[in-house]
């Protein structure tokens, strides 16, 4: 463990420590600091500000370089595609865009900002209730989380005011106790001929919500976000106009002002201390000198990203790691993703002869969506898949150097490249479905026996298995795709085709994982309760998509953001009267 | 060859044969010839021929633009780089539309990127093993490339030279003067793994090479390529606008003059 037999200085004790200072750890840190407590942020990446961005329109840089992307050269995971293969490591980033520095993957995020079904959160029990057992498929490790989509809204309400969130009414999405806090975002004439094709063919779409604010704002914290001039660098980039809500300008901003927060760079957390039933504080080394701390608290929160979180428990000894032998243990088990073959970034590519459209401008999470094949908004009776899709035209702004797109046939380069590429870079529109993955026994983390970081420790190992379910689904997807995008009106089209040998392609592009540490009902099934707290250690906090039993069909931060602050508010609870929180407890007392 | 040491060339059929060369390089590279191109590799590397034209570009220089940033920083053999001129040439071509790879500074961008922290695979994950050989049957390796011990330095040179090699096996001559049609047919079989290469596959390095070359036509002009904002004004790409707030509703196509980083950040 990080360095062996190197000294460790202790530091003195705090009233609570996070890894991370992403969504999930910025939420945690602005709740506990603002009920009083003393909280310390350790962020193994660099001090990021808002005028870090500023300027910062450069694809190379951001999008090709990755720029603000976890630096692999000290650290990645590696991957395979079943327990017999020997795992290789992910050695560069085009493969793996985790985020990294102050803010974490909220900086860099586009700000597709969603709340996931009733269905999801009740998945095995609405499945059975609805098709019977038998249609759960064989080898699935799907279960409820152990709590309602009701019991949870109050909190995607708390974040989305946090974000200032801009969203319209989805005509069939579930119920919200009060509007989105700002207007959506602009309407192009591409979202008007989506909108215009989904609506003719019988589908129901909605403006995306977006954390790329439609308009200024103050959130009720008092942090003012502005309005966004859909300048096309969102993706990858910090925004340029402070317009995109992030945990900077947000939650840490927040915390910073109350005078309790403490946020510590260049502070790679190694691992848990505790005593088996306690966790005692977390050990880091800091980057710049070499020199390892152990860091005392008395509530330890781990937010940082799904393969953070569930190496520092695997490492740490903590909980039972999940045997995919024996489907004993939980952590590791259950990871899911959005995977770039299968899961998202697949769909229908139109071109278009005698139309032109202003491509390049655009915003990360401008665009239009239908829900009615998400989740089980579809009947699944005689359908070979449980799950469903959400299907999205988004105005991203496309950049030169990733944007070359040409019809099918086209060679790769050369005089009928170039003229292609030049010809279609405004004539070309790309619609997607992003689907759900279910959770199956053969897809888990654990440590890799071969390969280790720069500081000793093993790499994770994740091992993903495609069922065919998954397969069909995505296929499923696609040809929804195609018809929506010849309703709009393509001259031809390039449509994905997804294959039945088609497998997990060692790619960690989304940033859209999940598993590991999963919440449920009792410690039987789930590492973590529904406030995310250890079921076996109660002064320790694993905090975001680490809980997830599954993956949805939507973006997950919107629902990270929710469950950060449920969690943030067990936390206080916590530190105000310790014990193991329930919902019902929790109910009673607020 | 005499390009590398042009002062030991003093025959007449010798300057014969260099003119007939660069004719035919910047007839495959689609160039008007009498066009002072490439920099000044050209005229070092074609002197004696190129006196009169030398004193030109000299006073050329003088009087408007010198990009001192045409030199090279990573590789050291004329050669290589005249290859890397050729094949990025034919990867984007100069047509109707406008300006290729070499009038772009394609292959000066590439130099640059070769000579910093990509160059090394700096970013990288750089601990053994190494995998040159991997399980066909597990998909999830991904390309050989990303497991190979090569760093993209090592990888350059080597598919440069391989392609030279291949030339001159070929068509008993250098890739840079051999016929279009031959550069391409090369080009092709390095893109469909019918060349051997040493510690990863050929389209890895082609993938590599077309990877590149777009990135040098359409990065921002900072990074050395993408000269004059060219390769964005053929794609109407505008560069770094400050906002399309006004526009972003509106149905028309709307052209807009592009803006460097220079520019836009202003200092």
């Amino acid at each position: 463990m990080g360095g062996g037999t190197a000294l460790v200085k202790t530091l003195p004790k705090v009233d609570a420590v996070i890894v991370g200072s992403g969504w999930a750890g910025g939420i945690a840190a602005a709740e506990l600091t603002k009920a009083g407590h003393r909280v310390v942020i350790l962020e193994r990446g660099r001090d990021k500000k808002h005028e870090d961005f500023i300027g910062t329109k450069d694809e190379l840089r951001y999008s090709k370089r990755y720029d603000l992307m976890q630096d692999l050269n000290k650290e990645t995971i590696t991957s395979r595609n079943s327990m017999d293969k020997t795992a290789l490591p992910v050695r560069n980033n085009s493969k793996a865009r985790l985020g990294n520095n102050t803010g974490g993957a909220g900086v860099h995020w586009n700000g597709m900002s969603f709340r996931w079904l009733p269905y999801d959160f009740e998945i095995y029990s609405k499945t059975v209730e609805r098709y019977g057992k038998d249609k759960i498929p064989k080898g699935s490790t799907m279960q409820d989380w152990g709590i309602t989509y009701d019991e949870l809204e109050p909190y995607y309400d708390k974040y989305e005011k946090t974000a200032g969130i801009s969203g319209e009414e989805n005509p069939i999405g579930p119920p919200r106790s009060d509007k989105y806090p700002n207007p959506p975002m602009k309407e192009t004439p591409t979202i008007k001929l989506f909108k215009k094709a989904t609506t003719d063919l019988g589908y129901h779409p909605y403006h995306m919500p977006s954390a790329n604010l439609s308009q200024n704002y103050e959130n009720p914290d008092g942090e003012k976000l502005n309005g966004c001039v859909y300048c096309a660098f969102c993706e990858e980039y910090g925004c340029d106009f402070g317009a995109k809500a992030d945990p900077i300008g947000t939650v840490l901003k927040t915390a910073g002002r109350t005078g309790n927060l403490e946020l510590r760079n260049n502070s790679n957390v190694t691992q848990v201390t505790h005593d088996g039933k306690r966790a005692r504080g977390l050990v880091y080394t800091d980057t710049m000198t070499g020199e390892q701390f152990e860091q005392p608290a008395d509530i330890v929160v781990l937010a940082g990203f799904v393969f953070t979180n569930t190496k520092l428990l695997l490492v740490s000894k903590i909980g039972k790691p999940y045997n995919p032998k024996t489907g004993q243990g939980i952590i590791g088990k259950n990871f899911t993703g959005h995977y770039n073959n299968l899961s998202t970034y697949i769909g229908a590519r139109g071109f278009f002869e005698d139309k032109k459209f202003n491509n390049f401008m655009g915003t990360g999470a401008l665009g239009a969506t239908i829900d009615d094949f998400s989740g089980d908004n579809e009947d699944h009776t005689d359908l070979k898949f449980l799950h469903g899709y959400e299907v999205h035209y988004g105005q991203l702004g496309t950049r030169p150097i990733a944007n070359n797109q040409v019809p099918e046939g086209t060679p790769a380069w050369g005089k009928e490249f170039k003229k292609k590429s030049l010809k279609y870079a405004n004539r070309n529109l790309f619609i997607t479905a992003q689907s759900g993955f279910l959770p199956n026994k053969d897809t888990y983390m654990d440590l890799d026996p071969t390969y280790k970081d720069a500081l000793g420790n093993p790499l994770l190992r994740v091992t993903v298995t495609y069922d065919q379910q998954d397969r069909e689904r995505a296929k499923a997807g696609v040809a929804r795709c195609a018809e929506i995008m010849k309703e709009m009106g393509a001259d031809t089209m390039n449509v994905d085709v997804v294959k039945d040998d088609i497998e997990f392609d060692h790619k960690f592009y989304t940033d859209h994982f999940f598993g590991g540490a999963i919440m449920g009902d009792g410690p039987d099934n789930s590492a973590v309760n529904t406030y995310s707290q250890m079921w076996d250690m109660e002064n320790l906090f694993v905090v975001g998509g680490s809980s997830f039993p599954h993956n949805s069909n939507y973006n997950p931060t919107g629902t990270i953001g929710a469950f950060a602050y449920l969690a943030a508010e067990g936390m206080n609870k916590y530190l105000k009267s310790g014990g193991l929180l329930t919902q019902a407890e929790l109910k009673k007392n607020a | 060859m005499a390009e590398n040491n042009p002062s030991d060339d003093a025959n007449a059929e010798k300057q014969k044969q260099q003119d007939m060369s660069r004719r035919k390089f910047l007839k495959n590279s689609g160039l008007v010839a009498g066009g002072l191109v490439g920099g000044s590799i050209f005229g070092g590397l074609l002197t004696n021929s190129f006196d009169s034209k030398k004193e030109q570009q000299i006073a050329q220089s003088k009087d408007a633009q010198i990009d001192v940033h045409e030199a090279m920083q990573f590789f050291t053999r004329h050669q290589d780089f005249m290859v890397l001129m050729a094949a990025t040439e034919q990867i984007y071509p100069e047509d109707e539309d406008g300006p290729g790879a070499i009038k772009l500074d394609v292959p000066y961008y590439i130099d640059k990127q070769l000579a910093g922290r990509w160059g090394i695979n700096g970013r990288d994950y750089r601990h053994g093993p190494y995998t040159a050989v991997l399980d066909a049957t597990d998909k999830s390796a991904g390309p050989a490339g990303e497991q190979s011990i090569l760093d993209r330095g090592d990888i350059f040179l080597q598919g440069l030279r391989k392609m030279d090699d291949e030339s001159q096996k070929r068509f008993k001559t250098t890739f840079d003067k051999a016929e279009a049609e031959q550069q391409i047919e090369i080009l092709q079989d390095f893109e469909n793994d019918k060349v051997k290469m040493t510690g990863l596959v050929a389209s890895e390095f082609m993938a590599l090479l077309i990877q590149s070359t777009l990135e040098g036509a359409y990065s921002d002009p900072v990074y050395g390529g993408n000269k004059n904002m060219e390769g964005w004004k053929m794609k109407e790409f505008p560069g770094a606008q400050a906002s399309y707030a006004g526009y972003i509703e509106q149905d028309e196509f709307k052209k807009l003059e592009p803006v460097s980083l220079r520019d836009y950040q202003g200092h």
